[in-house]
């Protein structure tokens, strides 16, 4: 059977771009900031397009919530081969409050409302890294998940998942529809090439708030502040073996 | 004194450089002596600006025909040697993206860029001396090999800006690329794309595209360089007509051993239908290495932009079909010009890409090298070569867009602007990776740095495509036959003075006002924006004197005027100047109206540009106009002579042996 994959691809601050607080402390600076596709989320979708080019997915339906510019990053993902997108259109005060928790829910009406039967999405985004949409999406659904995965196989009905859990590999199989979420072994994404960057122009985006999919977006969770990591000290110099360890008891670290 | 002098076959080609439409006021053949009075002109200048025929190929144009293309031509260039203002095509700074192609061109900037940083490693294909394989594939899937051709053809369908955006990408990180994507797409097969009717495009554009095709441009031979239009390569028409046998060999051929297309320019007979005069003309053919008889020799060993190819290429009997031959039969040197005038504008965009990368290596070493307790970018001698090197990107960067923003405008008369561009460009991008490389001190000269590959790379940039010499020539000599056929104009209105009565007060209170030391009423108010003010008044000068110093020394010089080198350099040296002062002005203007955060910056940048870029205007006429410039001229052509005479340096030895 050839599935449907809905596959999230969130606009964050590009991993090169060197992260500001700012002075009000409520976030970091994001004006004029360069912001590109979280890097799991490339995989993800780089995932689809090999399952597509399988001919085990019919159909790839990328998917970003947050505010206007987030279309750039599904042009990103058409021009990677999905094959439509759809923007979820969260601003202001609701994008700064958007969570795993409300991401999950409109990931799992999409994912019906679509009648999609496998949601693929980056473990975790490099902003926030949570960590947390893929399992709630999972729950939200009441689908079986494979996270932290580093190879996915279609196998029937069922999908065989490979994760990276600590000190090791464990093999799953579960039933589909399921929610697998991407780790950074899964696949190379490929570039986004400039034709297909042009044709990706020519792709179907349509843009639903989330109302339109019975989601409400109040958000339990409160800002209380943001803060730089601590600067790190300089440290000192020590001539021998007894100084070390004289300075490590000063500090109490032994 | 041979060795100063321009030949007649240099200063016509030069000046055909130009494109058709082409000049001929400056090569006058006989003075006219006529009577009457005179208004300003002298009887050299009338000279200078009598119709003469030589070597030109559109004799048909009536003299009025070729007035009112001067009268209308609107190039800031053109016009500042004739000591006029014409902004049209300077202000505001133009912006010609629509909001489609600005989200276009953000969306294909980050994959380009990535792919830079991330795949291509320009060290190792400077070792290779060839574009590692996987990069090249990799450029092939990005769709870099035809960003300018039609997307119905399999391209990317970019404007000329939108080109030069991603052009600066590539020249911040490799110029070896650079040539190879140069070689094919901006000389290598523009030809097609300017030139081709739809069949040759339909054929050739999708696998060029593509990049299944790799194409070059072949017109350097052993013996034709800078001298274009000596090629020796001949392409004889078979008697049904149907083909041409092509013989010949081309030197320096970028991507020479990698191309399946090549754009070849060779002799042909030509007969005029009209008139049945045979002539041996210039054509254009497309050539496929499949036709045989194609080879090339092994790739040229070469100081910079190793990675691109760069080889000899052979045609022995090679059979070319009729309906390759491009445009039409002929017109191979108008073909040739015109490819090169149209990508002068993405070397200039490329090298402020190099640019940009250089000050970032220099400024991220001055903020972080600590000497005599002090961050070296602390100091005064840092700090005045940091600023340089800003002040030198910034003009590139706004001559770059400037002219490709014109072209996209279908702007035809470009040409003086893009020679300035490329000249200033390949100029700028060396002095600031030579500074980057004297900030970094010891650091610089390793090879692990990696800015003496860019060094190396650039230096062939003031040697191809018109070298920075011949295009000097040719700015200067295009301003100055401009400027001859207004004074021409001026002339033949004083013959008939009740019918430009307008014209002729105009021009007279323009001369006494500048003889009395007066303004001659030229004016950047209210075009530059009001903080500016004070640099816009030393444009509104330099362009004053500039056109004055142009007119005396058309009078004086005359038609002879093209045998004086060494003052046309001097003139092209002020005209570059020049120019920069008005794109920067324009620029830093759009910024301070639009209230861009750098504005500022800008106008500390723009102002500096321009006292000093006018102090230079006028000292090098103030210069030209004193005995002492005679002086310094003899000498050059004295020692030079004297040099060439004794076979090397002419002095004893100081120890007498």
């Amino acid at each position: 059977m050839a599935l449907r994959a809905l596959v999230g691809v969130k606009r964050v601050i590009d991993y090169a771009v060197k992260i500001r607080v700012k002075p009000d402390k409520t976030g970091v600076v994001t004006d004029g900031v360069k912001h590109s596709m979280n890097p799991f989320c490339e995989i993800a979708i780089e995932e689809a397009v090999r399952l597509k080019e399988k001919k085990i997915v019919s159909e790839i339906i990328a998917v970003s919530c947050g505010p206007q510019q987030c279309q750039e990053t599904i042009r990103t993902a058409l021009a990677m081969g999905a094959d439509r997108g759809i923007h979820v259109d969260v601003s202001g005060k609701d994008y700064e409050s958007l969570g795993p928790f409300q991401v999950s829910k409109i990931l799992a009406a999409l994912a019906k409302k679509e009648n999609v039967n496998l949601v693929l999405l980056g473990k975790q985004a490099i902003d926030d890294d949570c960590n947390q949409t893929g399992q709630m999406t999972a729950a939200q659904l009441d689908w079986p998940q494979g996270t932290f995965a580093s190879e996915v196989k279609v196998e029937g009905e069922k999908l065989k998942v490979v994760r990276e859990i600590d000190g090791g590999l464990e093999t799953i199989s579960i039933k589909l529809p399921a929610v697998v979420t991407a780790d950074l072994r899964l696949n190379e994404p490929r570039y986004a090439t400039l034709p297909n960057i042009m044709k990706a122009k020519k792709k179907k985006l349509e843009t639903v708030k989330p109302s339109d999919l019975g989601v409400t977006l109040a958000s339990q969770v409160q800002i209380l502040s943001v803060e730089e990591p601590p600067q790190r000290q300089a440290g000192v110099k020590v001539q021998t073996t007894e100084d070390l360890v004289a300075k490590l008891k000063e500090v109490g670290r032994i | 004194m041979q060795s100063a002098r321009l030949t007649p076959a240099l200063c016509r080609q030069l000046l055909r450089l130009g494109g058709p439409g082409g000049c001929r006021a400056l090569l006058a053949s006989s003075p006219r002596a006529h009577g009457g009075a005179r208004l300003y002109a002298s009887q050299a200048a009338e000279a200078v600006v009598d119709k003469a025929r030589v070597g030109t190929e559109s004799a048909s144009h009536t003299e009025a025909a070729k007035t009112a293309l001067a009268m209308d031509n609107k190039s800031f260039a053109v016009n500042m040697f004739r000591g006029e203002i014409v902004t049209d095509q300077v202000f505001p700074f133009p912006s010609v993206l629509n909001e489609e192609q600005t989200q276009t061109l953000k969306e294909l900037v980050g994959p380009v860029s990535k792919f830079f940083e991330e795949v291509n490693n320009p060290a190792k294909n400077d070792t290779l001396e060839k574009v590692e394989d996987n990069t090249m594939e990799g450029l092939k899937q990005l769709g870099a090999f035809g960003l300018q051709v039609p997307t119905d053809l399999g391209g990317l369908g970019l404007t000329n800006t939108q080109y030069a955006r991603l052009v600066e990408i590539v020249g911040m990180h490799d110029l070896g690329v650079g040539i190879t994507l140069g070689a094919h797409q901006s000389i290598g097969f523009k030809g097609i794309l300017l030139f081709g009717n739809k069949a040759q495009k339909e054929k050739y554009l999708p696998k060029l595209a593509s990049g299944e095709n790799i194409a070059a441009f072949c017109l350097t031979e052993p013996s034709s360089g800078s001298d274009a239009a000596s090629i020796k390569t001949t392409a004889v028409k078979s008697p049904c007509g149907k083909f041409y046998t092509m013989n010949g060999s081309k030197i320096w051929i970028s991507n020479g051993g990698l191309s399946e297309i090549f754009t070849v320019f060779a002799r042909t007979v030509v007969k005029d239908e009209s008139t049945g005069e045979v002539k041996d003309k210039i054509s254009a053919f497309i050539v496929e290495k499949a036709f045989g008889g194609v080879t090339h020799g092994s790739p040229e060993k070469k100081m910079g932009i190793k990675a691109s190819n760069t080889a000899e290429v052979y045609f022995d009997n090679v059979r070319v079909p009729a309906e390759n031959v491009l445009d039409k039969e002929g017109a191979g040197f108008k073909v040739a010009m015109n490819i090169l005038n149209n990508g002068r504008f993405g070397m200039a965009a490329a090298l402020s890409g190099t640019m940009r990368a250089a000050i970032t290596k220099a400024v991220e070493f001055a903020a972080n090298r600590t000497q005599f307790g002090s961050k070296i970018h602390t100091f005064g001698i840092i700090q005045e070569k940091l600023t340089r090197m800003a002040m030198l990107h910034y003009v590139t960067e706004s001559m770059a867009y400037m002219v490709c923003a014109n072209m996209d405008l279908g702007v035809k008369d470009f040409q003086i602007e893009a020679a300035i561009s490329k000249i200033f460009g390949s100029e700028a991008a060396w002095s600031v990776t030579d500074e980057c490389i004297q900030i970094m001190g010891g650091m610089g000269y390793m090879k692990e740095t990696g800015i003496e590959r860019v060094m190396r790379d650039l230096r062939i940039f003031r040697i191809f495509e018109g070298t920075n010499d011949i295009l000097r020539l040719f700015v200067a000599l295009n301003g100055f036959q401009n400027a001859g056929t207004q004074l021409k104009q001026l002339q033949s209105a004083f013959k008939n003075p009740f019918g430009n009565a307008g014209l002729l007060v105009n021009e007279a209170s323009k001369r006494v006002k500048r003889k009395a030391g007066l303004g001659t009423g030229l004016s950047l108010k209210g075009i530059v924006h009001p903080e500016l003010e004070n640099s816009g008044e030393l444009t509104v000068q330099a362009v004053e004197r500039f056109g004055e110093a142009v007119e005396i020394l058309l009078i004086k010089h005359g038609k002879k005027i093209i045998d004086e080198q060494f003052l046309l350099k001097r003139v092209a040296d002020c005209a570059i100047d020049l120019y920069a002062m008005i794109v920067v002005l324009s620029r830093a203007s759009r910024s301070l109206s639009l209230g861009h955060p750098t504005a500022q910056h800008e106008k500390m940048l723009c102002d500096s540009w321009c006292i000093e870029a006018a102090d230079r205007i006028q000292d090098t006429l103030k210069f030209l106009s004193t005995d002492s410039s005679k002086q310094v001229f003899k000498n050059l052509r004295g020692i030079s002579h004297a040099l060439v005479e004794n076979g090397g340096v002419v002095t004893q030895h100081p120890l007498g042996f």
